[in-house]
């Protein structure tokens, strides 16, 4: 059975998507063979065409680029990073990171979907990251969004899917591809997101910061894996209140006939 | 505009740093997002024998939030002149010293050298004369910068929200200023004459900065001058409300502790480097998404280990004089510097420790 992820005509095998910004760049290459990553996003913010430490450099040639417009505070400036990146080769995959507030970094939704419109008109596969809310989702899906990216919970908290509601709801009602975004801490959180329909899972933070970078580069790509077999193999029921009653609790039916 | 003001200098006044328990700085470093209260206690005596429970939090806030990932630059003297009497300052106006101010060619001269060096990110500092060093002189400055970098930071004398507007037109892209301490009082004291001594206009500097559309800003406190943990708790505060007030700008600190300057007879208090490192790590915990600076003042022993711990920003191929980069410098010095590192020094020794150096995190747009 083959199960490819979809994204804007592009297929690929991996649904384990890998933030660069935060490791040495020496190791961004283990990384992804540990992890069987194809997808790498990239802080245009962070490219150094030409200079010293350029992270383009250290980006094997096989990857697909995700370059995101980490840095933009409004819809005009993530359009202007999103044509630099096209400018440096980066492809046509941008992921649209609007953010407006440095302390917590969350996203602003309005922006996102004017850069979405804007974007897509363009041509680029747009995919933006949100906050988890299915009018804004619906709107950037209207605008032209190939996939949606919502938080799982503040970047860089490593606390998992604290947006796990929201972001089910969000798989039930696209017809995009939903990808999280941000939060994922532990090899389990991403399983669970795989298991609850995500058709990938992004994550950086909880990589960089491990004791052993590949070795948890590679515990991700086994979780991401069981979660999606989980999903499609549809998991059995769980009872979430107690035991069944071994005598049904419908039987009155047959006692009053 | 003083409204961010009077809440810091009421705070302030009623912080008394004796007044935190172990307890307290526990609890504080229990908490997931720190409050006020708790950023007091860390800063506090009784916060100094956690100080490695500190160094643990603040390392792991570091790098979820900046990974191993540390920004390298290189600060660019243009002019000593100065008009104030900052007793602790060695281009204070009546101290006889060599003054210098560099022509626009000499700039272009002393940026290009620079830029040649790998860097991609300068601050450019004058002495705080307007007469001397004037905005249009410092927009020349930026003008040129911005076709050397892409980052350009000034440190130079607080200027009203139409200058900073300029200035960002020019290129610049950040604004520095430090408070010194945050005691009026004290404040008065030690800035007998010169503008420089309207405590306010100063205070509302960053605040001016960002209404003239600067990126981000950054703070500091003189650790020295005044009771330093009233200082550095007064300069947080002041951070973290500016911060509210404009959720977009980008933050960060900065931790100069007084050092010998040449003719120099002031003496503050003497702030060891365990105490700064407890302002730093305190900084860290309690805004982890801002930027931290170490400066040269401080030895390469102390730097090359804060930046895994707090620091996110070194400075590198430093000279405080005025040029000196392409050309003999032709001004004496601001302070004496303790790490004289070129960039390639600098670099090694970061990856050394397995950080990541990073010249360029910023896109202009």
């Amino acid at each position: 059975m083959t199960d490819e992820l979809m994204i804007g005509g592009k297929r690929f095998n991996s649904r384990f998507i890998l933030g660069s910004g935060k490791f040495s760049l020496e190791m961004v290459r283990a990384v992804m063979e540990n992890g069987g990553v194809e997808i790498a996003t990239l802080a245009i913010r962070r490219a150094n065409a030409g200079g010293e430490e350029n992270i383009l450099d250290h980006i094997p040639k096989d990857l697909t680029l995700l370059p995101n417009t980490s840095g933009a505070r409004n819809a005009e400036e993530a359009v202007r990073i999103a044509m630099l990146a096209k400018e440096l080769g980066c492809g046509d995959m941008i992921k649209i990171e609007i953010i407006r507030d440095s302390r917590y970094l969350l996203p602003d939704n309005c922006e996102t979907i004017k850069a979405t419109k804007i974007l897509a008109e363009e041509g680029f596969i747009v995919m933006p990251y949100m906050m988890p809310d299915l009018s804004a989702a619906r709107s950037m899906a209207d605008a032209g969004a190939s996939a949606i990216m919502p938080l799982g919970a503040p970047i860089g908290s490593n606390k998992g899917l604290l947006t796990k509601d929201f972001i089910k709801i969000m798989i039930d009602e696209l017809d995009l591809p939903v990808i999280v975004d941000a939060g994922i801490g532990r090899p389990s959180q991403a399983c669970e997101a795989m298991e609850l329909g995500c058709a990938a899972v992004m994550a950086n933070t909880a990589i960089a910061t491990a004791g052993n970078i590949p070795m948890m580069a590679k515990a991700f790509k086994s979780a991401i894996e069981a979660g999606r077999l989980a999903f499609l193999s549809k998991p059995g029921r769980v009872l979430h209140n107690g035991g069944e009653a071994s005598s049904p609790l419908t039987g009155f039916l047959e006692d009053s006939k | 505009m003083t409204g961010i003001m009077d809440k810091v200098l009421s705070e302030v006044s009623a912080l008394d740093p004796l007044s935190f328990t172990a307890a307290d700085v526990s609890r504080a470093l229990g908490e997931d997002r720190l409050g006020i209260e708790d950023f007091a206690s860390l800063l506090s005596p009784a916060a100094e024998r956690f100080l490695e429970d500190m160094a643990k939090r603040a390392g792991e806030e570091t790098r979820r939030y900046f990974g191993n990932s540390v920004s390298l630059f290189t600060p660019l003297y243009t002019s000593n002149y100065c008009d104030n009497g900052c007793l602790y300052c060695g281009f204070s106006r009546d101290n006889k010293i060599r003054r210098a101010k560099l022509s626009q060619e000499e700039i272009e001269a002393e940026m290009s050298k620079i830029a040649g060096s790998g860097l991609t990110e300068i601050l450019i500092l004058t002495g705080e004369s307007r007469k001397m060093s004037d905005v249009e002189f410092i927009g020349g400055c930026v003008r040129t910068a911005a076709r050397y970098f892409k980052n350009v930071g000034l440190e130079v004398y607080p200027l009203n929200v139409d200058e900073y507007g300029y200035l960002r037109d020019c290129g610049a892209d950040y604004v520095t200023v430090f408070q010194e301490t945050y005691d009026p009082a004290r404040y008065a004291e030690i800035h007998p004459f010169g503008p420089k001594r309207v405590f306010s206009y100063r205070f509302d500097s960053q605040e001016r900065a960002l209404m003239g559309g600067m990126r981000g800003v950054a703070f500091g406190a003189l650790l020295g001058l005044g009771d330093f943990r009233k200082d550095a708790f007064a300069c947080g505060i002041h951070a973290y409300y500016l911060q509210r007030k404009y959720p977009h700008a980008e933050i960060s600190f900065s931790l100069p502790r007084l050092r010998p300057f040449l003719n120099g007879r002031y003496s503050g208090e003497t702030i060891s480097e365990r105490e700064l490192l407890q302002v730093a790590l305190a900084y860290r915990i309690f805004m982890p998404f801002s930027g931290q600076t170490i400066s040269s003042r401080e030895s390469r022993t102390f730097r090359d280990n804060i930046v895994g711990l707090s620091a996110t920003k070194i400075s590198a191929g430093v000279s405080v004089g005025i040029g000196g980069h392409a050309e003999e410098k032709k001004g004496d010095d601001q302070f004496d510097i303790s790490d004289p590192r070129d960039v390639a020094e600098i670099r090694k020794a970061l990856t050394d420790r397995g950080l990541q150096p990073v010249f360029n995190d910023y896109v202009r747009v």
